[in-house]
């Protein structure tokens, strides 16, 4: 009899654990575990390593170039006789490189004085979820640029290094949900010849950018810089540039208006002498297509 | 009494003995191509971390794929897949969960290759859908390996396709599976 009892316990038992196996099966997956979570950058925070003028706290993928071209036209108020603007057109021809995931460079040509100009860009902080997180990119650009236009007046002393101007800035920005990103980047531009001549050789500003994803291939940007001690009264004013981006397959097409003419830092922050307030503002567009320079991970 | 109690009593011991029925990886792979006749390059990504389970008592079979892991050769083309195609941060994961239809047909003991049609819900880009598939298991040295091929109809899963990029990206998605199964200890 007790051996009886005791084989109905052991019974018992083993009919629980059996069912209980069984009801397991439901999810299988969760026998597996879940995968810890992992460090993940953040990405696609812009469209483009532009916002519009100024650069973005995005970065072009390791291997890819990015091809751009930029036009900036005349001032709308010139009214149809010239095609609001677009009759007289100004361009900047680009090149951009994705190095790392946190390294690109870039070489370009204004024809706005003909101004040649190059800049690398490095993040040695990133934006990332999960552990070791962090809120926000910090991203360094160190730029120059190169005059390249005949002297103004030959027979004077005339220098090399007044052809020369630099910038530094650090963008810092955030992507704060998948339709809203948004940076602040302190820059610093030095000419060696000033092109106003009562302004400073060094010019701070505060630039503020930003994009609104309007839907999934299309977002609304602005760009606008604050020039902390460069505008001088009545000739030069702070940049500001609205527009809407637009992606197609391989290309973006970012379209705005701007009271800058200019193309590279220098230009467009120590040099914008448009008024937004008197209307002075003109029709521009970037184009954009990347190329695959060094094949990816992929299928094949 | 007591006859019957160690009758069934041997039964159970027998059944909890009785093998190693789950078999699962995290290291599968799948390749999705979505490339049109028509298009000068392909449109191709491959995933080389899905996490299967198969249940061989049950015929029970999931998969779970992480979309930001599908690799492309090209970066944008990557970054279109995630940002405009299955919107990898609003749904992170594709989940298949379903079972094999002529289980009793595959003889786990033996070597081979055993056909197989599975049957299940696939939620993809947050729409669940019953999903078919012909595939074969191949049970070898211990371990088992899951290959299927399969179409998607991916406005089927609310992903649109742009008229824009028609004649280069496919309306229907060719998927191919492989997976090599060790057992679950």
């Amino acid at each position: 009899m007790k051996t009886c009892k005791f084989l109905l316990l052991i019974f018992c038992a083993m009919f629980v654990q059996a069912t209980r196996v069984a009801a397991q099966d439901d999810d299988l997956l969760k026998l597996v575990g879940e995968d810890k979570p992992k460090k993940e950058f953040v990405k696609y925070a812009f469209k483009s390593p532009r916002v519009i003028n100024g650069h973005s706290m995005e970065f072009l993928a390791p291997g890819t170039m990015d091809f751009r071209i930029l036009h900036r036209f005349g001032l709308l108020s010139q009214g149809a006789d010239n095609f609001f603007g677009l009759d007289q057109a100004s361009m900047r021809l680009g090149f951009d490189f994705g190095v790392r995931r946190n390294l690109m460079f870039g070489v370009g040509r204004s024809t706005f004085k003909k101004e040649l100009d190059g800049y690398i860009k490095f993040a040695p902080i990133m934006q990332s979820t999960g552990p070791g997180s962090f809120p926000f990119t910090v991203a360094l650009v160190g730029g120059v640029t190169l005059n390249t236009l005949p002297w103004a007046d030959p027979t004077a002393k005339n220098y090399f290094s007044s052809r020369l101007a630099y910038y530094f800035q650090t963008i810092l920005g955030r992507k704060f949900s998948e339709g809203i990103s948004i940076q602040v980047s302190p820059t610093l531009v030095h000419n060696n010849l000033a092109p106003i001549q009562s302004q400073s050789n060094d010019i701070y500003a505060v630039g503020f950018g930003g994009r609104a994803k309007v839907s999934k291939r299309m977002a609304f940007t602005w760009d606008y810089f604050y020039v902390v001690n460069g505008i001088e009264n009545g000739i030069n004013y702070h940049p500001l540039s609205i527009g809407v981006d637009i992606e197609t397959g391989g290309h973006v097409f970012q379209l705005h208006v701007s009271n800058a003419a200019g193309m590279n830092e220098r230009a467009f922050i120590t040099e914008t002498v448009n008024d937004w307030s008197k209307g002075e503002i003109r029709f521009g567009f970037n184009l954009s297509r990347v190329f695959q320079l060094t094949k990816g991970k992929g299928a094949k | 009494m007591k006859k019957v109690l160690i009758f069934l009593f041997s039964l159970l011991v027998l059944k909890s003995v009785s093998a190693q029925d789950k078999f699962f990886t995290k290291a599968g792979k799948i390749v999705f191509d979505a490339t049109t006749p028509k298009s000068p390059e392909n449109i191709d990504g491959v995933n080389k971390t899905v996490t299967c389970v198969l249940d061989t008592k049950t015929g029970n079979i999931q998969f779970a794929v992480l979309m930001k892991a599908f690799e492309f050769e090209r970066a944008l083309m990557q970054e279109h897949f995630n940002e405009n195609y299955v919107e990898s941060n609003k749904f992170p994961k594709t989940d298949f969960k379903g079972a094999i239809a002529n289980a009793t047909s595959v003889n786990y003991g033996k070597e081979g290759v055993y056909p197989v049609k599975v049957k299940g819900k696939m939620t993809l880009h947050g729409i669940t859908k019953d999903v078919e598939a012909d595939g074969k298991l191949s049970v070898k040295g211990g371990k088992i390996q899951v290959q299927s091929n399969f179409q998607l109809t991916l406005s089927d899963f609310g992903i649109d396709i742009p008229q824009l990029v028609a004649d280069k990206v496919a309306k229907t998605a060719k998927i191919t599976v492989d997976c090599l199964l060790d057992p679950l200890k």
